[in-house]
């Protein structure tokens, strides 16, 4: 067992905390209340490449592991940001990677190694499939070399910031398949080709997430865009979900350290009754405890993302992460809030927008109830409830 | 065009500097170290220029073994290689041994230009980039705030009080650039990853032909007898304006014979 970084993992961290402090509170503050994409923040990372860490040297990328990307996402928060703005540029061509033809490969991924092409929308959830994915009901119905998508999505985050999204559709009526998780496929669509058939209805919502409910008008996806074989897409996804939520566990780390450092400095600055706030224990015992919370997630989380890299099983690991940083980062959430008083509410301190903002990862993108569900059934072999 | 870059690594910005007591110097072991930021604008001038005019960037540092991350961080930037003096035997050097120790470093190197940074954020004695020139016999333009090159000369804006004053000067020279230089470049990742790959040579004094009573504490000319805190300031006199506001000021002035 090695607890110790390797010097190119301090590094990163290092350049990322650096290229951050371009972008302080204010800068996240104003985007948050304007209810902008933090664009410069987006084009910064890009242009020096950190979101290609993933992508193989062979297509542009970095070829680095899910512990570094992770470290980069973690920083991102930590220093006050919002990661999940760029986080999906970062992973969601890890499902072409993984299961594309090399045709595929060959025309994508270098341009978004680069840059230029942005992926980092993934239509799964639709209103009457939530958690439930293998009902979705979204049609793609194959007609020539083509294929015809109908149907509508909600929470779909990131498209009108993104040229391609992937799309998960039923290619075999529910009815049809044996198996329930057959049936499903994963397209790549091309979003400025289909305007005007793809209807993007932006949502409002409590946090600065640039989510959209799509209504699918015979929206046309050549064969050629089919990733992968037919009927075997929710497998696909499913490859994703552990990458994905080691990087979600480690940005909740990330925004639990932010909400430690910011309590324990203000407790130790506030005076009431004439003495520092942070030496009632009412107030420091909630900020240690969250810490201790943060520090045995963060534990959980890199063995994820160890096993990840090492390529090994670690479905188990990389929830559990995902669960213990997300709770872990919300009690430290609350813990700063309590400790700010009344000044937690005001939007200058930024504790109630990162507030707001930490909470989300405990229900997106899979709620802890399912994780846990995952780990009762899954990892315990107790009955299921779906 | 072959550059080689003196850059000292030194203890981050947001490190309280400590002197031990007994020693007089820096406490340098076990705080975050970085690029100094100064010597990062010499680096970033280095890779303009070989940039344009071709040639290899050679960082040279001499420093204690935390001083590899900022080494790694001139070659994430997109420094050729790097040369490391890393020897108990120099600690305690003054600017003197420094430069001796620096220069003997550079002649072992392909160079037909060294840049330094007008001065270190740590000690900023300002002494060290004449003193490598005197030892290279080249020529030292100081307070650089433009390089050009034109075939084997280089053209140099030198900051004055009033201005600039233009410069020219054959190859090899030596040039200290001033702080405002450029805005150094940060690392892309896949320089950071590259770095990894390219090569730091190691060197002690002995390695430099410097026998152990010319560097370190033991060949320095210069002894620091004590260090401390300046003074508190006094408590400064104000003026309070009733009208006569100008003259008090005046006649304060007057009276410690600034007028
Ligand atoms: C900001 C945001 C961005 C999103 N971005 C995307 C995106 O880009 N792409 C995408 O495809 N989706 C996205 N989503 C959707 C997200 O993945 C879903 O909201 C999430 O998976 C939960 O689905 P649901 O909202 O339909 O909840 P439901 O499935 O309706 O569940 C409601 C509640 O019931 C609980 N529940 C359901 N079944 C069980 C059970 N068997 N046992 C115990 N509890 C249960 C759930 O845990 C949840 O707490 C996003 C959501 C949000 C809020
Ligand atoms: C607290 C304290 C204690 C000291 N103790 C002693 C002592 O006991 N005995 C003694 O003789 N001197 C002592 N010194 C002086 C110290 O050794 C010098 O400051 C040091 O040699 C380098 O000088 P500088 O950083 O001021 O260089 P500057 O002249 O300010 O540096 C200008 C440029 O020269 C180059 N350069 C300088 N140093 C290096 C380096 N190490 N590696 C690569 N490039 C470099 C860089 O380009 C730099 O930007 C002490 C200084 C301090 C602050």
């Amino acid at each position: 067992m090695d607890f110790n970084m390797t010097p190119e993992q301090q590094q990163i961290r290092a350049e990322i905390k650096r290229v951050c402090k371009e972008f302080p509170d204010a800068y996240w503050r104003e985007i948050d209340s304007k209810k902008e994409y933090p664009d410069a923040f987006v084009r910064k990372l890009s242009e020096l490449g950190w979101l290609a860490a993933l992508i193989p040297e062979e297509f542009g990328g970095t070829g680095l592991g899910i512990t570094e990307a992770s470290i980069i996402l973690e920083e991102i928060n930590h220093s006050g940001g919002v990661a999940t703005a760029c986080h999906a540029q970062m992973y969601t061509m890890g499902t072409l990677l993984r299961h594309g033809n090399e045709e595929q490969k060959k025309r994508y991924l270098p341009k978004i190694a680069a840059g230029e092409l942005r992926l980092q929308a993934f239509g799964v959830t639709e209103p009457d499939s939530g958690s439930e994915t293998t009902k979705l009901q979204t049609t793609a119905v194959r007609r020539g070399d083509k294929y015809l998508i109908n149907g509508q999505k909600i929470f779909i985050s990131r498209v009108l910031q993104s040229d391609l999204m992937l799309l998960l559709a039923r290619t075999t009526p529910y009815e049809e398949v044996k198996d329930k998780t057959r049936g499903l496929s994963v397209f790549i669509v091309d979003l400025k080709e289909n305007q005007g058939k793809l209807e993007v209805k932006p949502l409002d919502l409590m946090i600065n997430h640039h989510t959209n409910q799509l209504f699918f008008d015979n929206v046309e996806v050549p064969i050629e865009n089919l990733v992968g074989e037919e009927g075997l897409g929710f497998r696909y996804i499913i490859d994703g979900w552990n990458a994905e939520r080691i990087l979600v566990a480690a940005e909740a780390v990330g925004d639990g350290r932010w909400f430690i450092e910011r309590a324990a400095k203000y407790a130790s600055e506030r005076i009431v009754f004439g003495r520092a706030i942070g030496s009632n224990q009412g107030i420091q015992f909630p900020i240690a405890q969250a810490y201790a919370q943060i520090e045995a997630a963060d534990l959980v989380r890199y063995q994820a993302a160890t096993k990840f890299d090492r390529q090994e099983k670690c479905g188990a690991e990389a929830n559990m992460a995902k669960l213990l940083a997300s709770e872990a980062a919300w009690a430290a959430a609350n813990a700063c809030l309590t400790t700010h008083g009344g000044y937690g509410f005001a939007t200058e301190y930024d504790v109630e927008r990162k507030f707001r903002e930490t909470r989300l990862l405990t229900i997106a993108p899979v709620s802890n109830n399912l994780v846990l569900a995952y780990l009762g059934q899954h990892v315990l072999g107790m009955p299921k409830s779906y | 065009m072959n550059v080689v870059v003196c850059g000292k690594v030194i203890p981050a910005s947001s490190v309280t500097i400590e002197i031990d007591s007994n020693t007089k110097r820096m406490v340098r072991k076990g705080v975050p170290h970085e690029l100094d930021p100064a010597a990062a604008s010499a680096v970033e001038e280095a890779l303009r220029l070989t940039e344009k005019h071709g040639g290899t960037v050679i960082l040279v540092t001499m420093g204690i073994s935390d001083a590899t991350i900022g080494i790694r961080n001139a070659l994430a930037m997109g420094a050729t290689s790097a040369v490391h003096i890393l020897d108990e035997a120099v600690a305690g050097s003054d600017t003197l041994g420094t430069a001796k120790i620096l220069a003997a470093a550079i002649k072992k190197q392909p160079f037909d230009l060294v840049i330094c940074a007008t001065e270190s954020s740590d000690s900023y004695s300002g002494i060290v980039p004449g003193q490598i020139a005197y030892f290279l016999g080249v020529p030292p333009v100081t307070f650089a705030k433009e390089i050009s090159v034109a075939g084997s000369t280089i053209i140099i804006k030198r900051q004055s009080e009033s201005g600039y004053d233009l410069i020219e000067c054959a190859l090899p020279a030596l040039v200290a650039v001033s702080s405002g230089i450029n805005e150094p470049r940060y690392p892309q990742l896949k320089g950071i990853m590259a770095a990894k790959k390219k090569e730091i040579k190691v060197y002690t004094a002995a390695d430099l032909g410097l026998a152990p009573d010319q560097v370190g504490e033991n060949g320095a000319r210069e002894k620091v007898l004590t260090v401390g805190r300046p003074a508190k300031r006094q408590a400064g006199k104000v003026v309070t304006d009733e009208g006569d506001g100008g003259k008090q000021i005046a006649d304060f002035l007057a009276e410690i014979k600034v007028i």
